[in-house]
C-alpha cells in the first residue's frame, strides 16, 4: 500500500463488495442507536461520561483478546461496569469531572500495558482506537442488530418518563417518576450503544458518531422528537458518506465518516449562530 | 390559632410539623393550616428549610415530628393533585427545548380507562393538554420558540404550565420571582392570583422577599429561628416581623390593610419602603 491519496476509479465496485455492504449495515445499525440515545446524552450533559465511557472499553477489548474472549465481550464488559460506577455517581455531571476524567487516563494507561503483553498489539490498538468497519463478522452484525432492537425498545417504552426526569429532575421527582432507576437505566443503555460503536469508529472517534449528530440537530430544532429523528439521519447519512468517501480514496472508514460528522456539526453551528441568538 | 376562611376546608393541615437534614432540626412547632383556595408566602432567610418545607408537602422529605396532611392525606410522592414548580425548574442543557416541549413532558400517559381511541386520538389529547397549559399563562405565542431565547419571566410561566398540566389542586411554588425585574414580578403576581381565582388552586409560594407578593398573599408561614410560624395577613404581628428581619421592618397602615416591608433588603437595594425615612 502506497501513502498517496488518489480517486478509486473502480469505488463503486469496491463499496458494494461483500465486505464493504457488511460494514456499511453494521455501520447504520450503530447510527440508528447512537440517534436514539444521543438527544438525552446532550440534554443530560453526559458527553463526557460517554466519552469516558468509550476509554474504559479500550483495556477491555485488550485484556479480552489477551484471554482468548471476543473483543467485543470485553468491551461489554468494561462499559458495563464503568456505567454503573458513572450512574451510582448521581446526576451532578459537574461534580464528577475530575473522577471521571482520571478515570479515563487510568484506563488508557492500563490498555497500553495490557497491549505490551498482547502477540499483536499494534494491530489490536489500532484496531480498538480508531475502529474496523471493514472487518466486521457476520455474528458482529447479529450483535448489532439485537443491539439496537434493544435501546429502540428502551427508547419507546421508558423515552417519555426519561426525558421528563432529564429535563426536569426535581419536577419530575415529585411527580413520582422513578428517576434514579430511569438514570441508571439509560447509562446502561448508553453502555451498549458504546459497545457497538467502538467496534464501528472506534475509542477515540466515538464522541462523532454518539453525540455528536445530536449537537448537530438541536442546532436546527428545539423540538425533541424531530431532534432524534434527524440525529438518527445525520448519523445515518455520515456512515453512508463516509464509507462511499473511503471506497473513493482508499481511506480508513472511521477517518471520512468523523470528518463528514464534524463538518456537518461545525456548518450547523455556524449557520444557526445568528438565528440562535435574536 | 388562625381561623379557616370562609368554608373552612383547609388544603393543608399541620401540627407539631419538624423537618431534619442530616440530623439536624431545620424547623419545628410548624402548626398550621392552609385554607382551599388560598395564596401562602413561605417566608424566611437562605438555609431556614423553605425548600425543604415544600418537599414535605411534596411527600418528597420524611417529617421529622408531628403531623400532616396534605388534600386530606398524608403527603406522598407522585400525588397528581400537587403540581411543583421547582426552583430549577429545567437543567441548563433543556434551554434548547422549545417551551412547549418541556411542557409536554410532563403530559403522562391517559389512564388506562380512557384508553382506546388509539395513537393519533392519544396525540391529540397530548397537543390539547399542552395547549392548554401554555394558554392558561399566557405563552402561546412564543410556545414553539427555544427557552433560552424568552425572557425571565415568560421562562417562569412556562414553568407554571408544566405544573398545570394534570389539572393540579394545589401549586407549590420554589421561589418563583427570584432574578425577575419589578414588572415581571408583578406580572407574575397578578398570573398567580388569576390561576388561583379561576381554578380554585391553593397556592404555596416561597420567597425571599414578601414585599411583591403582599398584594395577593392571604397568609404566610415564616421559618424563623428553627419555628415555623403561622399568619393570616389580617392579623400581622409587627413583633415577629421586626425579629423575621432584624429590626428593619415597619408595618403601615393602608386602606387596603396593612402593609409590611423591610426598609432596605439583605443586597442593600431598596425595598418597597411604604413609610417615610429608612429607620434602621
Amino acid at each position: 500500500m502506497t501513502a498517496a491519496l488518489g480517486f478509486q476509479s473502480d469505488w463503486w465496485a469496491v463499496l458494494t463488495s461483500d465486505l464493504m455492504l457488511r460494514g456499511l449495515l453494521g455501520g447504520v445499525l450503530v447510527a440508528i442507536a447512537a440517534g436514539l440515545v444521543g438527544p438525552f446524552v446532550h440534554l443530560r450533559n453526559e458527553g463526557f461520561a460517554t466519552h469516558t465511557m468509550a476509554h474504559v472499553g479500550f483495556p477491555g477489548a485488550i485484556g479480552a483478546a489477551l484471554v482468548g474472549w471476543p473483543t467485543s465481550i470485553g468491551v461489554a464488559l468494561a462499559c458495563g461496569l464503568s456505567g454503573l460506577a458513572i450512574g451510582g455517581l448521581g446526576r451532578r455531571p459537574e461534580e464528577r469531572d475530575i473522577a471521571t476524567g482520571t478515570v479515563l487516563a487510568a484506563a488508557t494507561a492500563l490498555g497500553v500495558l495490557l497491549s505490551s503483553f498482547a502477540a499483536h498489539g499494534t494491530v489490536l490498538v489500532t484496531a480498538t482506537l480508531f475502529g474496523n468497519l471493514t472487518s466486521i463478522s457476520t455474528d458482529q452484525l447479529v450483535g448489532f442488530a439485537a443491539g439496537t432492537v434493544i435501546v429502540g425498545v428502551v427508547i419507546a417504552f421508558v423515552g417519555r418518563p426519561l426525558l421528563f426526569s432529564t429535563v426536569s429532575p426535581d419536577v419530575a421527582a415529585a411527580r413520582g417518576v422513578p428517576t434514579s432507576a430511569l438514570s441508571m437505566g439509560f447509562v446502561m443503555t448508553l453502555a451498549l450503544v458504546v459497545t457497538m460503536a467502538i467496534q464501528v469508529v472506534g475509542t477515540l472517534l466515538l464522541f462523532a458518531l454518539v453525540v455528536t449528530p445530536s449537537a448537530t440537530a438541536f442546532a436546527w430544532t428545539g423540538r425533541a422528537a424531530p431532534a432524534r429523528c434527524a440525529s438518527i439521519a445525520i448519523g445515518v447519512a455520515g456512515v453512508l458518506g463516509g464509507l462511499a468517501v473511503s471506497a473513493m480514496f482508499d481511506l480508513p472508514p472511521s477517518v471520512p465518516i468523523v470528518g463528514l460528522l464534524v463538518v456537518g456539526w461545525c456548518a450547523s453551528t455556524l449557520a444557526t449562530r445568528t438565528k440562535g441568538r435574536s | 390559632m388562625p381561623e379557616g376562611c370562609g368554608d373552612g376546608a383547609n388544603a393543608v393541615e399541620a401540627v407539631g410539623l419538624a423537618a431534619a437534614r442530616d440530623g439536624r432540626i431545620v424547623w419545628s412547632d410548624g402548626t398550621f393550616d392552609l385554607p382551599v383556595g388560598t395564596i401562602t408566602g413561605v417566608i424566611g432567610p437562605n438555609g431556614s428549610g423553605k425548600t425543604t418545607l415544600l418537599r414535605v408537602l411534596l411527600g418528597l422529605h420524611p417529617v421529622a415530628a408531628g403531623s400532616v396532611k396534605v388534600l386530606g392525606r398524608v403527603p406522598h410522592r407522585g400525588d397528581p393533585r400537587i403540581g411543583y414548580v421547582a426552583q430549577d425548574f429545567a437543567v441548563r442543557e433543556a434551554a434548547t427545548l422549545t417551551c412547549r416541549d418541556l411542557v409536554a413532558v410532563a403530559v403522562s400517559r391517559a389512564r388506562p380507562g380512557t384508553k382506546g381511541g388509539g395513537w393519533w386520538r392519544e396525540l391529540r389529547r397530548r397537543r390539547r393538554v399542552v395547549g392548554d397549559a401554555l394558554d392558561a399563562v399566557g405563552v402561546s405565542d412564543i410556545a414553539d420558540r427555544r427557552w433560552s431565547a424568552i425572557s425571565g419571566g415568560q421562562q417562569q410561566r412556562v414553568a407554571i404550565a408544566q405544573a398545570l398540566v394534570g389539572d393540579p389542586e394545589m401549586l407549590l411554588l420554589d421561589e418563583p420571582l427570584a432574578n425577575l425585574d419589578p414588572d415581571a414580578r408583578a406580572e407574575l403576581v397578578g398570573l398567580l392570583e388569576r390561576l388561583v381565582g379561576e381554578r380554585g388552586l391553593t397556592a404555596v409560594v416561597v420567597a425571599h422577599d414578601l414585599g411583591p407578593l403582599l398584594p395577593v398573599l392571604h397568609g404566610a408561614v415564616y421559618l424563623l429561628d428553627g419555628h415555623a410560624h403561622h399568619d393570616l395577613l389580617d392579623n400581622v404581628d409587627p413583633a415577629l416581623l421586626t425579629h423575621l428581619y432584624g429590626g428593619r421592618v415597619r408595618v403601615v397602615r393602608t386602606p387596603q390593610g396593612d402593609l409590611f416591608a423591610p426598609d432596605v433588603d439583605r443586597d442593600g437595594r431598596h425595598g418597597h419602603n411604604h413609610g417615610g425615612g429608612a429607620g434602621r
